[in-house]
């Protein structure tokens, strides 16, 4: 198991460090010159060559790639063009409020998906089996952001029981998601990012249930007389590692993925920062923000696959 | 003469006593059991009339899709001839529609079918040489595999910027480490049975036993993942434009559509919808359909 | 340089024009195959020991024989059929084939050793394409050697009737429309697509049912008349071994132990390894069947295998000797390819063990 640990640890670094390439990449691939944009119209070519050796952009590519890197590693993720402000503080500060919905609406699903799962394994071909699996097909088919759409005419426009966009009064900086003033404003956004990963926790629960219902233990246990419910239970704790497993891995969708529905319901997370980053062309803001929630998948991952190996007897590679 | 009414065939066929003319072969198999399943048969159909919709637009819009009237603004659905009612310019909704099905179907579809042809083509090849090779392929996809595709997407398309050519190859790319995986992982189980060893004992070209050996046994686990794929591609090209990130104005495509008429949800809100169920109904179709067919495709059933 | 050996076993028919050593060239000499494979663990995926699966093999096919090639499963007959296939390469070894060392200049390049050596796979679900109908199976080596799409085909449907199969019936079938019987049959005539002279039949008859597997040994017994072929036949089965073969080879561990004529090695076997695969086989008459199990418990890991004798630890016989030294088969490319060889310090005279005869009694 420890082996096993490491041995994931270790090969997480090489990971990271492709992110890294491929966020500096980011950089490379953009259109334009960025001294172009600095330059005064009237500058000679001399000093667009000082102030490209300023910058350090006329080293080679490799040499360019380990100084910001050396810079990232020590939380440097350098200066947001349209405030020249640093980009790590903004991003980390619009982190934690995508985290939070993220992490609600996961749980969410993921508590109702395995009421769906269990459900519809049950009843197998009857009509609750039906309608939860449309239900699921819907989350998965679903646009989310065309959902949020959605939810805001009916709930915002047409029946205005809930507000339609931002973080209300409070705003970013005391945000209580206790207060009821406050949380109204995260209920949609919570939804909207909740269905993907319900429809798609809902099939793999039901199948995962319908699997086990079938085979042998649970007959002897039924045999045995034991209840539906401890039959249930059982079954239940058979997919636990698969069902952690999920848990994780849409964690990370929703974080790295929340960008439409953040932009939809203007909520200030990294969603919707990496938007303003495309609409102003912010590209050192696009490529921190990039980079961070990249990270945060990789780490989340991580974290799963270890979790999973205590909990899943299964996993004793070594 | 006997023979008048025989069918001509080959002459070794005719003293064969009840010969069943087995030529079915694998697909054959496959639409056999696809032919009772009634809901992917529907949305098969579904699917068709979308795209033929989309193919036809030039003949079947009932209007100009990008002639705009300041007078007839953000109409209701069945305002006059207009059936779907009207855009923040005054431009016809069906007539959008139906020519916005045109990217947007593409978006889903063309990306899906490069990063087949690109990322099966690694992951063949990572498959079949395994070794060194398999080992800078499939690490450098577990690169991209540490990104959520829509950051990816959004990733690519937010430094490379806007249009259709942009948004193509962005699409392309978030999909082929997928296609890849599948592709490698399948090629990796194939290249372990008898049949390719005794291909490489006649001294066949490695290029030969690809192609006759290993990727006629590869497609049909690929082509049934790339086919979950495509309603991905389109909800992933929609969210992009509907960033900004796709078509520029005046294109008509169903995620700009959606976005633009996102500020006009107080004055029209189900008029604003209607592209998004396009997209909707469009991705559950391709859903459907991909889902069927890998039951079809399963040899246990 | 090895030289051509006087040969007692095999027959042979018509002079053959493939033919180039003369009869008395054996079709192949084996000479100090070696292969082995790491085996890799810990946190950086480090190589920390090898199988070696193949172990400094040697021996020698004569032209027109039947040679068995038995073992328990994982004593290295099926990486030794790969390695002669050229289908994994070797660490070490020499492949002579009639005459011409493989693979080296001035010898038999790779292409040819293709058409001469063909290799007949167990039936299973994976010998077979799935996708291909099985005429184009068996046209496909044809085809690859440069032959017309045409007579590809022709060739096809001759060698299906070759092997009892109706080319019009079953050509354009697919595998799984096929019982095992038909299925070894089509990889016997893609096997013989290519004219070879060798024929490696890797458990070729293994998984069929008893009277499937009397038709298809037969069938091997008429194709190697016709064809002039001469046949390596692994098997785990030793009735069947002794029924189609001509000389016997055992292996242990990735190492030859006893090797001789079919009669010498099932009525006097030599080495004690020997003695209990025969004792483990189900004897037809009920009576005397043996209770115990000759042979107890598994193989030694053939990751480590043990020094000295690799069987010692299995032994009946085991004396300190066994523990230390390793005993030699004899040089088998060198001496008659009908001697009755085993590596055991009970047959080599002086060797130490208390059963070793006296140096004058050789066998």
């Amino acid at each position: 198991m420890w082996l096993y640990a490491a041995r994931r640890i270790v090969l997480t670094i090489p990971i990271l460090l492709g992110v890294t390439i491929i966020c500096f990449a980011l950089v490379q691939i953009a259109p334009g010159d960025p001294i172009q944009n600095l330059l005064s119209p009237t500058a000679s070519a001399a000093d667009a060559a000082r102030l490209r050796a300023a910058y350090g952009l006329d080293q080679p590519l490799v040499v360019q790639y380990v100084i910001w890197l050396g810079k990232v590693l020590v939380g440097n993720l350098g200066l947001s063009i349209a405030n020249n402000a640093p980009v790590a503080g903004q991003v980390l500060h619009a982190f934690l409020n995508t985290l939070v919905i993220a992490l609600i609406s996961v749980v969410l699903a993921f508590v109702v998906s395995t009421i769906f799962g269990v459900l519809a394994a049950y009843r197998s071909g009857r009509l609750a089996d039906r309608v939860i699996t449309a239900v699921a097909v819907f989350g998965i088919s679903v646009p989310p952001f065309w959902l949020g759409v959605i939810l805001v005419i009916l709930f915002a426009v047409n029946l205005s029981w809930l507000p339609a966009t931002g973080m209300g009064a409070s705003g970013s900086e005391s945000f209580d998601y206790l207060h009821w003033d406050d949380f109204k404003f995260a209920i949609m956004p919570i939804v909207a990012l909740a269905l993907p990963p319900l429809g798609i926790m809902t099939r793999t629960t039901r199948a995962a249930v319908a699997e086990i219902l079938n085979q042998d233990f649970v007959q002897t246990l039924r045999a045995k007389g034991l209840s539906e419910r401890a039959v249930i239970v059982h079954a239940l704790r058979n997919i636990l590692p698969q069902a952690v497993a999920m848990l994780g891995l849409q964690l990370g969708y929703l974080i790295g993925g929340s960008v439409l529905v953040e932009t939809v319901f203007t909520w200030p997370g990294t969603g919707y920062l990496l938007n303003k980053a495309v609409l102003t062309r912010d590209i050192p803001l696009l490529q921190g923000t990039i980079l961070v929630l990249a990270t945060a998948f990789v780490l989340i991952n991580l974290a799963v696959d270890l979790v999973q190996s205590t909990i899943d007897p299964r996993i004793k590679r070594s | 003469m006997t023979d008048a009414i025989v069918p001509s065939r080959s002459p070794a066929a005719t003293h064969l006593p009840a010969a069943p003319q087995r030529v079915r072969g694998y697909w054959g198999s496959v639409w056999r059991r696809l032919r009772y399943d009634y809901v992917t048969l529907f949305c098969l159909v579904l699917i068709l009339i979308i795209v033929a919709s989309a193919v036809f637009a030039p003949e079947l819009a009932p209007l100009d899709p990008y002639k705009s009237s300041m007078a007839h603004r953000l109409k209701p659905i069945g305002y006059r001839n207009y059936l779907l009612g009207t855009d923040e310019q005054g431009r016809d909704m069906l007539s959008r529609l139906l020519f916005g099905g045109r990217v947007s179907l593409s978006m889903g579809i063309l990306p899906v079918v490069l990063a087949t042809a690109i990322g099966g083509l690694f992951g063949v090849l990572a498959g079949y040489y395994g070794g060194k090779v398999n080992t800078v392929i499939m690490r450098t996809m577990d690169v991209f595999f540490a990104f959520p595709s829509v950051l990816l997407a959004v990733a690519i398309s937010g430094s490379l910027g806007g249009g259709i050519v942009n948004q193509l190859l962005t699409l392309t790319i978030v999909l082929i480490p997928p296609l890849c995986r599948v592709a490698e992982t399948a090629t990796a189980q194939v290249r372990t049975m008898d049949f390719v060893d005794a291909a490489r004992a006649t001294g066949a070209s490695t290029l030969s036993i690809l192609f006759t050996h290993v990727i006629i046994n590869v497609m049909s686990p690929v082509v049934v993942y790339a086919s979950t794929l495509v309603s991905v591609s389109i909800i992933l090209a929609s969210g992009l434009s509907f960033l900004g990130l796709g078509v520029s104005p005046p294109t008509a495509d169903w995620g700009l559509m959606l976005s633009t008429l996102r500020q006009s949800i107080y004055v029209q809100p189900w008029v604003s919808a209607i592209p998004g169920i396009a997209i909707l109904v469009t991705s559950i179709a391709f859903n459907l359909v991909s889902d069927g067919l890998r039951q079809a495709m399963d040899v246990r059933s | 340089m090895i030289h051509p050996i006087a040969v007692a076993g095999g027959s042979h028919p018509s002079p053959d024009p493939r033919d180039r050593g003369g009869p008395a060239q054996p079709m192949l000499i084996v000479q100090g195959l070696k292969k082995s494979f790491p085996i890799r663990a810990g946190l950086l995926n480090r190589t920390v020991a090898e199988v070696r699966a193949v172990d400094d093999v040697s021996f020698v096919v004569v032209k027109g024989e039947t040679l068995g090639i038995v073992g328990e499963s994982g004593c290295g007959k099926s990486t030794l059929a790969r390695l002669l296939m050229h289908l994994i390469p070797k660490d070490a070894g020499q492949l002579v084939l009639d005459g011409d060392p493989v693979g080296e200049a001035r010898g038999v390049m790779l292409d040819e050793l293709r058409r001469s050596l063909q290799m007949v796979f167990q039936d299973s679900a994976s010998s077979l394409n799935p996708r291909l109908p099985i005429e184009q199976s068996i046209a496909y080596g044809p085809r690859v050697q440069g032959a017309s799409g045409s007579s590809a085909k022709a060739q096809a449907r001759s060698l299906m009737e070759k092997v009892g199969l109706n080319p019009s019936l079953f050509g354009q079938r697919y595998p799984h429309e096929l019982s095992g019987g038909q299925k070894q049959r089509v990889n016997i005539a893609r096997a013989l697509a290519l004219d070879p002279r060798l024929l490696i039949l890797d458990e070729a008859v293994s998984a069929l049912d008893k009277s499937v597997e009397a038709q298809v040994l037969n069938l091997l017994g008429v194709l190697k008349r016709q064809l002039n072929l001469t046949y390596i036949f692994i098997s785990h089965d030793l009735h069947v071994v002794r029924y189609i073969s001509d000389r016997v080879l055992v292996m242990y561990l990735g190492q030859v132990v006893e090797i001789g004529p079919v009669d010498a090695i099932y009525d006097d076997p030599k080495h004690p390894y020997t003695q209990a695969l025969l004792a483990c086989r189900l004897s037809m008459d009920p009576e005397a069947r043996v209770e115990a199990a000759p042979l107890a418990g598994d193989p030694p890991s053939p990751v480590s295998p043990p020094p000295g004798c690799r069987f010692h630890t299995r032994c009946p016989f085991v004396e300190e000797i066994c523990k230390t030294a390793a005993p030699v088969l004899g040089d088998v490319l060198a001496l008659a390819p009908e001697r009755h060889l085993a590596a055991c310090h009970m047959v080599q005279p002086g060797s130490g063990h208390s059963r070793a005869p006296d140096r004058v009694g050789v066998h």
